[in-house]
């Protein structure tokens, strides 16, 4: 057993040469047939045989059935004459009580077709399982991983490509030079193509000749590679490295450190931005509600709860109705949310909140009260547990902008979100009739009431301007947290530390307190760990407000009572 | 102060006096003793943060009571169940829990999933002669009379993963990073891994340790601070996030660049019931050690499921024909049949007499056959390690060479100890 | 007092102090017998009850709206906690004399601010004093700043949060989620005996019967009078002349003493104190058994306590996917509908049908209180 191991990974260097000559028999050769249907064997020594020989014959139309085989999905099919196929199945669709699956070839896994043309789904039961024991499956996996390194450098998809290169350059294997070389020569994409250099300069630095390691430890420098710390530290430390090498390394180490003290401070800042955001998106609606009207709306954490039920609710929709254009379910969510929130809103203000202007105390607990309900209502009609939303796949990922530093595009798009709320509130608030009349009414009402300005419809209208803005917070949240009945809870402290903090009634209070608490946070955060770093600014509001009671920008004026 | 009326005051005190005799008197009245039923209670929150998890094994129970009575009961008698709703608040379990004891006498209790509930629950059993089933993996420490654990203990989930990651075919990782939450299950599960990694020769700056407070949303730092340590290639993490925290964690892992093949997530409180509620196209490829997933390929367990979406299907509960079976349902599910058996075998309701006959039950449960421990009070189990796959279900990568001994302490961090409750007095101390 | 009065309360206080207990203490199977479970029952009752009265004082009385009281009833039940954890000495299950949870966090050495606790005279002074010194600090700080309103109710908030956020830690030594449980004994009596725990339960009445009378003492002195007057309008009271900080400073620190003590009587008898008792959504739960009972009035509270929390006991037994619900319905018909709760409306109806009795002046629901916004809204704008 363990010689047969040997053997494989003796046959590793001998893989990646034929690969790069690789032009594929169109069929397969008689050795690869005899070898498929000898690793459907029950014997277990024969099919580790067989799967040795599969891996040494560098057909790379081999791997699907290598993989599949340690997965447990190969299975033999008994076909008409007494003969047998070696087949590997795909999922599994339930039929009543049967199960069926869709088979492929060993052979380069193509579907298999029925006399009609339309692939067979063949009934389990009537299939043989191949059974794979641990030690083949001990035997299979450097054979793929050899596999699958070179015919990942191919794949179409950036991020695999980068990830094998990373992980070949890893595991510091100089058979694997050649396949990164050639692929390096190919390559067009910047970072697949830095993550190929640092393989390569990776495994010249374990495997090189001495000249080559000073220029491999050098260049890991200048790419700034993190991968390679260790490596270069150890080398650095250990006595019997020639000098040279020894001050390559070193200085390697030094700028190496130096990269990555400048990438953690802009990634610092990128999730002070990026919390922020959050925040502010969360505490607009609140600081509207609250510094145009004084109410302080305890159920705005269920409002954004509403919002991201409601994309949950367009993506089943979407699922059920409309699959082909699914990606974009998210863009009708975000007006969705919006609507549902607002309406929310405004039959709330007009039922009870009404009722209660003047009396902030009150109607704290009564919009305490609702938010309850509400939470209890969504428990009951969606399940207490939290459910899936599926990120769709332009948000899903990031995009590399530097060295070490990868910006999830579902923050970005957050940050752009809460850009494009704060501007549109500013431009409604500021350059529209509607605005004008919402400023009034807070300014003064009985005047404005006195000017024909209708009060009432301005108050139902801003709460529900404020719940809508809720509901899009919450459907921006499905992208970064879970859904659930208590997705209001989570947030609601945080939204009214920004709120109080920011000051009644101005919109650059609450953009700078969002911006001042998210990033006071995350530049703790590191040192001090994630409770500490709120609790510290818990209490550094706290101990704003005894300064500034009324917040960054109080209002200004002769009140007798503020 | 208001002037109040000799009247008034007496009227009220009235009303007092009559809203303490009617809370005395109600509950009593509610509960009628049938002659021909044997009471059971159900300990689970049905709201609150614990709703999440504790539903699903509510309605296992119910059904598993359903199949039973459907049978003809136990011992002749029918399951009548007693459901309460601690509603996530330790408070109000160690008042049901009383309730439970105390007013409606039941025979036997199913339930409780937090550390925090059951120690809130502990002393209420032992104290009044109670029997509690708890069905969820816990850190262990503990040894209770009172208390059968059909949950893992940490050898049985923690000390295989670990042992998996670092074996080949695990792919022999050696930089290992231990993140929880913030409460004693992390905290204890972290204390025996660790031992248990120095134990294996593993230096310790390869180990690091970091909690999170629950809920927390926020894993941009720490996924930052993961990735420099992954730097290298060789590194996994050890999950024990729970609940909530999950999504944010493995979106933000994805979403900065890190691939489960580079540096995977070996989670030990993800299971099916929590993936129908995440997007699982980050988690794909991340793995998870239990003792049960609901794709185990037996045909016990493929009826367990059917029974249990038809189930669902026909009381109207949320999800209906598309939920999901795991570990603690499972786990909860045998251990209503375990007590049923032990009944049988003693006779008798009695706790005394059941507790004996529970000693050494053998039981086919969905998963496999497990066994009861004979002396420890908790349970032989198998140990799964699984892949998560995008549909929600897990893929089993590696299997237990048979039943798993329960070890409630540790022999890396208390080698010293053990429980026994046929030949002491449950934890002691072992002679050298 | 008046006669009356003093006869009714009386007669409560028998009720309460004498009768129940000495109906448990009949023997099993007679038909008066209040169950251990029940005495139990009521005894945390009470104690809630107890932490009502005090709420009532700072917000029915002063009009001050404090959503933080959960911190106060916490630091005293910790305080109580605390010295009962080291009562129990090695029968733990590690059999070490430090607490179970500081086994298994890798404590070697019992932290320094716990070794007070041992003595339980200083417990019983600390259970009073760390809510009290707690309650000063943050009241100075915040009513000297002018902070009212919906502010202050934020900042109350938001040092529940703090509070909860903290003693979730396990680093602080104080348990973390799981808080602290598994007593034995208090001040050497064992607890799991049914003895001891009608004894606890007579303490917590005559606690209740005293806070009851410190807090009608107070409400009846001139200073009660300067109480209203700040919650009707605090300007005016301020030019007056008085300083309403330091009343609502005085005010403050009484009621979270009263918590403190109701939070150490609880630990007793529920045997478990974990943070979940500090957080924002119990410290809200406390405010509606005072807005339910009848705020500004003492009788309200109790009322309100005992009956909200027996509704809960009720119906999450029976019914409970209701119980969120009538939660949420009972906050939003008592702000809409009955203000003055269950015993001033009935107040109100008495004054109306009995006719002897004075007009009641609860917190009129009509004359909006003041609030920290620079209220434009209001008619009364340029006169």
């Amino acid at each position: 057993m363990f010689i047969r191991l040997l053997l494989a990974l003796a046959l590793l260097p001998g893989l990646t040469a034929p690969a790069a000559a690789q032009g594929g028999p169109p069929s397969p050769v008689p050795e690869i047939v005899k070898a498929i249907g000898e690793v459907a064997s029950s014997d277990a020594a024969v099919q580790e045989a067989a799967a040795v020989a599969l891996g040494k014959s560098g057909d790379r139309k081999i791997l699907p059935l290598l993989e599949a085989l340690r997965e447990g999905s190969v299975y033999v099919r008994p076909l008409p004459g007494g003969r047998k196929e070696t087949v590997i199945v795909g999922d599994k669709v339930n039929e009543g009580d049967k199960t069926l699956v869709p088979i492929f070839t060993a052979y380069g896994r193509d579907p298999i077709q029925g006399p009609d043309g339309k692939p067979i789904l063949a009934d389990l039961s009537k299939l043989e399982e191949v059974s794979t024991g641990r030690s083949l499956r001990l035997v299979l996996r450097p054979l793929i991983d050899a596999f699958s390194g070179q015919s990942q450098l191919a794949d179409p998809d950036w991020t695999v490509r980068q990830a094998a290169a990373v992980k070949i350059g890893n595991v510091g294997d100089p058979g694997g030079l050649p396949a990164l070389t050639e692929a390096l020569a190919k390559e067009k994409d910047r970072w697949v193509r830095y993550a190929l250099e640092e393989a390569i300069a990776l495994i010249q630095l374990k495997a090189g000749a001495p000249a080559e390691r000073v220029i491999a430890a050098t260049r890991l420098g200048a790419l700034g590679s993190g991968d390679a710390l260790d490596r270069l530290r150890e080398v650095a430390a250990t006595a019997d490295t020639p000098p040279a090498l020894k001050e390559a390394a070193a200085t390697a180490v030094k700028r190496i450190e130096r990269w990555s003290l400048l990438t953690q401070g802009i990634q610092v800042a990128f999730q002070g931005v990026s919390l922020s955001s959050i925040l502010l998106l969360m505490a607009l609606g609140l600081a509207i509600i609250f510094g145009l009207m004084g109410v302080i709306n305890m159920a705005h954490g269920e409002l954004m709860a509403l919002g991201a039920y409601t994309t949950y609710v367009t993506q089943g929709w979407f699922q059920g109705h409309a699959a082909g254009a699914f990606e974009y379910y998210f863009l009708v969510a975000l007006p969705l949310s919006f609507l549902v929130a607002g309406a929310a809103g405004f039959v709330l203000e007009r039922g009870v909140i009404r009722f209660l202007y003047g009396r902030p105390l009150e109607t704290l607990l009564l919009t305490w009260g609702i938010s309850l309900m509400i939470q209890q209502g969504l428990r009951l009609w969606f399940g207490a547990a939290n459910v899936d939303v599926i990120s769709p796949k332009w948000l899903s990922g990031g995009v590399p902008v530097m060295v070490g530093i990868q910006l999830p595009y579902n923050r970005l798009f957050i940050i752009g979100l809460a850009t494009v709320a704060v501007c549109g509130m500013y431009l409604l608030l500021f350059k529209t009739d509607a605005g004008l009349r919402i400023r009034a009414v807070t300014q003064n009402r009985g005047m404005a009431a006195c000017l024909g300005v209708r009060s009432r419809r301005v108050d139902a209208l801003t709460f529900a301007l404020g719940a809508g803005l809720a509901g899009i917070a919450g459907c921006a949240l499905t992208q970064i947290g879970n859904v659930g009945p208590e997705l209001g809870q989570n947030y609601i402290v945080d939204s009214f530390m920004v709120v109080v903090t920011g000051g009644v009634g101005k919109l650059l209070g609450t953009i700078l307190a969002a911006l001042g608490i998210g990033g006071l946070n995350k530049i703790i955060e590191p040192s001090f760990g994630a409770v500490f770093g709120k609790v510290a600014i818990l209490v550094v509001v706290i101990l704003f407000i005894q300064r500034r009671p009324s917040g960054l920008f109080a209002a200004k004026g002769r009140y007798a009572d503020s | 102060m208001q002037d109040l009326s000799r009247r008034n005051f007496l009227k009220t005190t009235a009303a007092v006096g009559l809203g303490a005799a009617a809370g005395i008197g109600f509950p009593a009245v509610l509960r009628a003793q049938g002659g021909g039923t044997v009471k059971v209670g159900v300990l689970h929150s049905l709201s609150g943060t614990m709703a999440i998890s504790e539903v699903s094994l509510r309605d296992v129970c119910m059904m598993a009571f359903e199949e039973i009575n459907a049978k003809g009961g136990v011992m002749g008698k029918k399951i009548e169940p007693v459901v309460v709703d601690p509603a996530s608040n330790w408070d109000l379990f160690a008042e049901k829990a009383k309730q439970l004891l105390l007013q409606d006498k039941v025979a036997v209790t199913f339930g409780c999933w937090t550390s925090v509930s059951r120690k809130s629950v502990l002393p209420v059993f032992e104290n009044n002669e109670g029997l509690l089933f708890y069905p969820v993996q816990y850190e262990g420490e503990e040894c209770s009379k009172a208390v059968f654990y059909t949950g893992a203990t940490p050898n049985q989930q923690l000390i295989p993963a670990a042992e998996y990651l670092m074996s080949k075919e695990g792919g022999g990782y050696k930089k290992f990073y231990l993140l929880g939450t913030d409460y004693v299950f992390p905290r204890t599960a972290n204390k025996i891994l660790r031992a248990f990694l120095l134990a294996k020769g593993v230096p310790a700056d390869n180990i690091a340790e970091e909690y999170t407070p629950f809920n927390h949303q926020d894993y941009q730092t720490i996924v930052g601070k993961i990735k420099r340590f992954a730097s290298g290639g060789g590194a996994t993490v050890l999950s024990t996030i729970n609940g909530d925290s999950n999504v944010p964690f493995y979106k933000e892992f994805a979403n900065q660049g890190l691939r489960s093949e580079t540096a995977p997530i070996m989670a030990f409180s993800v299971a099916e019931d929590e993936l129908r509620g995440m997007d699982t196209s980050a988690l794909v490829g991340h793995l998870a050690a239990w003792n049960y997933y609901e794709s185990v390929n037996t045909p016990q367990n493929k009826k367990f499921i059917a029974n249990f979406q038809a189930y669902c299907e026909k009381n109207k509960l949320p999800g209906g024909s598309k939920r999901v079976t795991d570990d603690p349902m499972e786990a909860a599910y045998f251990g209503v049949y375990v007590w049923k058996q032990a009944v049988e075998k003693a006779k008798s309701f009695d706790v005394a007499a059941v507790r004996k006959a529970v000693y050494g039950q053998k039981f086919l449960a969905p998963g496999g056959e497990i066994k009861m421990h004979d002396y420890n009070h908790h349970t032989w189990k198998p140990v799964l390690i699984g892949e998560i796959l995008k549909d929600g279900q897990f893929k089993v990568v590696s299997r237990s060479k048979g039943l798993v001994e329960p070890e409630p302490w540790s022999k890396y961090t208390s080698p010293d100890k053990g429980c026994d409750w046929v030949k002491h007095q449950g934890t002691y101390q072992k002679k050298a | 007092m008046r006669t009356r009065e003093r006869w009714a309360f009386l007669a409560a206080a028998v009720l309460l102090v004498v009768v129940l207990p000495a109906l448990n203490a009949l023997p099993q199977g007679s038909p008066l017998r209040v169950s251990n479970f029940t005495l139990n029952l009521f005894g945390k009752f009470l104690t809630y009850a107890i932490l009502a009265l005090g709420i009532d004082l700072i917000w029915g009385y002063t009009g001050v709206l404090s959503l933080g009281h959960g911190v106060f009833f916490g630091l005293g039940a910790y305080a109580m906690g605390m010295h009962l954890m080291l009562e129990i000495g090695a029968k733990g299950v590690y059999q070490n004399v430090l607490p179970d949870f500081m086994v298994w966090n890798r404590v070697t050495e019992l932290p320094l601010f716990w070794k007070p606790f041992g003595s339980a005279l200083f417990t019983l002074l600390a259970v009073v004093a760390v809510p009290g010194i707690v309650a000063l600090v943050f009241g100075f700080l915040t009513f000297r700043s002018r902070i009212r309103g919906v502010y202050f109710s934020i900042i109350t908030q938001a040092l529940a949060l703090c509070a909860w956020l903290t003693f979730n830690r396990n680093a602080m030594n104080l348990g973390g989620t799981n808080g602290l449980s598994g007593f034995k004994t208090m001040f050497g009596f064992p607890l799991n005996e049914p003895g001891t725990q009608r004894g606890l339960y007579v303490v917590t009445a005559l606690c209740l019967c005293a806070a009851y009378l410190l807090c009608r003492w107070i409400v009846r002195t001139p200073a009660g009078k300067v109480l209203v007057a700040i919650r009707d309008s605090e300007t005016r009271v301020l030019f007056c002349g008085y300083s309403p900080a330091a009343f609502k400073l005085f005010v403050f620190t009484v009621s979270a003493c009263l918590a403190g003590v109701a939070g150490a009587l609880y630990v007793g008898q529920v045997g478990i104190i974990t943070p979940a008792r500090i957080g924002v959504l119990p410290s809200i739960e406390m405010i509606i058994w005072v807005a339910v009972g009848g705020r500004g009035t003492l009788i309200g509270p109790i009322v309100g306590a005992f009956g909200v929390n027996w509704l809960q006991s009720l119906l999450t037994t029976h019914y409970p996917d209701l119980w969120i619900l009538v939660l949420g319905g009972l906050f939003v018909s008592v702000v809409l509908f009955f203000p003055d709760g269950v015993v001033g409306t009935a107040q109100k109806l008495m004054a109306r049908f009995g006719g002897t009795a004075k007009p009641v002046s609860t917190p009129r629901a009509a004359s909006p209180p003041p609030s920290a916004v620079p209220e434009s809204k209001r008619e009364e704008v340029a006169r």
